[in-house]
């Protein structure tokens, strides 16, 4: 071990470790548990958010109800939902898990699937219904394809989140990445700073990637046409449901 | 012969019990009093930074994107790994817990401010010039008044999510409330203990929010009867 007592060099040591990469527990095998919980708990909010959003924002109704879900979940510790899930039917392990993390997914997707569904000009809508379409054709012909780039855009939010909040199922013994810095506080700071900081820049860095992948993914899959009027739509969605 | 952990057949994990919070009364009013100083102190550093700053970029337009840019990083990276930065520097204890928390809650104030002084009518703004208002007279006398809602709004969010964040603070054994709920998942999963450490948390946010409508109520008198 270097007698380094600087914590950026100690973590440059410990990062430069190869057994800390390829050991058991090591880094790859926390990246893993963390990309894999994630995109299950991702995947989860998609499938209960997207269809009830896109329901909503179709009918109309239900703006309360999206304020009120992302409220809720605002107010509830993550560290207090993934300590309560593994009590309940759904058992000690991933499963609980990924469920907590699906929640904190849930909001994002929500309220840009209601509000990518609700921006849409009334006269398309009107026009659409005009040429005979029907409710269900509406909504999937003309309201969805138009509603993609906040899709996209509350994807990357909720994605980002997931991914944030996924550190903290080390706290139930859920494994990803934040299992490094807890593993390192466990240390002490003298001797594990260096494990701290380089946790807490793999964390960071796998946030930040993710957020700049789905960018570009956000960007890929809006038109050309749309590019300068929906930049930021999420942004402009999660300022809807704030209230401001 | 068989072990007995347990004099009774069935000792019992309640989700909740009275027996549990009267017993334990002394350590949940600690954490709920460390929670609730820490959250207060945080808003109230966030808000001295971030209203100075969502003015700032409220003046000089072209430093908007960047006070917005770098308050949106902090708020991209994980608590966590925040909390990992912060620590190795400033050691285990309340000022890492209060940093972090300040650090998430400033991008949520600076941005509902900009967004309230951005909301002040252009008319207004040239009324109170015309009348020989200066630049500080109008932003203290004017702009900043009828920024109220805007900002209000901010230290609800970032009340709200303050709360919610300090639990984090198990990590370096300063999270309050999280400290209830953590010690009792380890616990051998004390269902009452952790939903007590729960609801008090949902509870604080609550009160705390309300607290910040009625204050709010109380510094736009002129906004009362518009909005139900």
């Amino acid at each position: 071990m270097s007698a380094a007592t600087n914590p950026v060099s100690q973590a440059v040591v410990w990062l430069n470790d190869p057994l800390n990469w390829t050991n058991p527990g090591g880094i790859l095998d926390r990246l893993g548990e963390h990309v894999g919980m994630s995109a299950a708990a991702v995947l989860v909010g998609c499938l209960v958010a997207w269809p009830l959003g896109l329901w909503l924002g179709h009918t109309g109704r239900g703006g309360g109800l999206v304020v009120l879900v992302s409220n809720l979940t605002l107010a509830v510790p993550t560290l207090a939902l993934l300590t309560i899930l593994p009590l309940t039917f759904l058992g000690f392990g991933r499963p609980a898990v990924v469920v907590a993390l699906a929640v904190f997914a849930v909001p994002p997707l929500l309220a840009n699937a209601y509000t990518g569904v609700r921006q849409v000009d009334p006269q398309t809508r009107e026009a659409a219904r005009g040429m005979g379409m029907t409710g269900v054709q509406v909504l999937r012909r003309v309201e969805l394809p138009l509603a993609v780039p906040y899709l996209a855009a509350g994807f990357r939010t909720a994605a980002v989140q997931v991914v944030a909040t996924a550190a903290l199922a080390t706290f139930v013994n859920g494994g990803g990445l934040g299992e490094i810095i807890r593993f390192g506080f466990g240390l002490s700071i003298a001797v594990g700073g260096g494990q701290i900081l380089a946790g807490g820049l793999l964390v960071a860095g796998l946030a930040v990637s993710v957020e700049l992948l789905f960018a570009l993914v956000e960007r890929l899959v809006t038109p050309r046409a749309l590019r300068r009027a929906r930049r930021g739509a999420g942004r402009r969605a999660a300022d809807a449901v704030a209230g401001t | 012969m068989s072990f007995r952990l347990s004099y009774r057949a069935d000792p019992g994990n309640p989700w909740f019990s009275w027996q549990y919070v009267r017993d334990n009364s002394d350590t949940v009013l600690n954490a709920l009093r460390e929670h609730t100083t820490l959250t207060l102190r945080a808003v109230l550093i966030a808000a001295l930074i971030a209203v100075p700053l969502a003015v700032l970029a409220y003046w000089f337009r072209p430093l908007t994107g960047p006070i917005l840019a770098l308050t949106g990083v902090l708020y991209t990276v994980p608590s966590l790994a925040l909390f990992a930065f912060v620590a190795p520097y400033l050691g285990i204890g309340v000022a890492t817990v209060l940093s972090v928390v300040v650090l998430y809650a400033l991008l949520v104030i600076v941005r509902n401010t900009v967004a309230g002084l951005n909301q002040v009518p252009a008319e207004v703004r040239e009324a109170a010039e015309g009348m020989g208002y200066g630049r500080w007279g109008r932003l203290l006398r004017i702009e900043l008044p009828l920024a109220v809602p805007g900002i209000l709004t901010g230290l609800r969010l970032a009340t709200v999510s303050t709360v919610a964040l300090v639990t984090v603070g198990v990590v370096i054994g300063r999270g309050g409330l999280g400290q209830i709920i953590f010690a009792g998942f380890q616990n051998n999963l004390y269902k009452a203990q952790i939903m007590t450490g729960t609801l008090l948390c949902v509870l604080l946010a609550l009160v705390l929010d309300l607290l910040l409508v009625g204050a709010g109520r109380l510094l736009t008198p002129w906004l009362r009867g518009r909005t139900g």
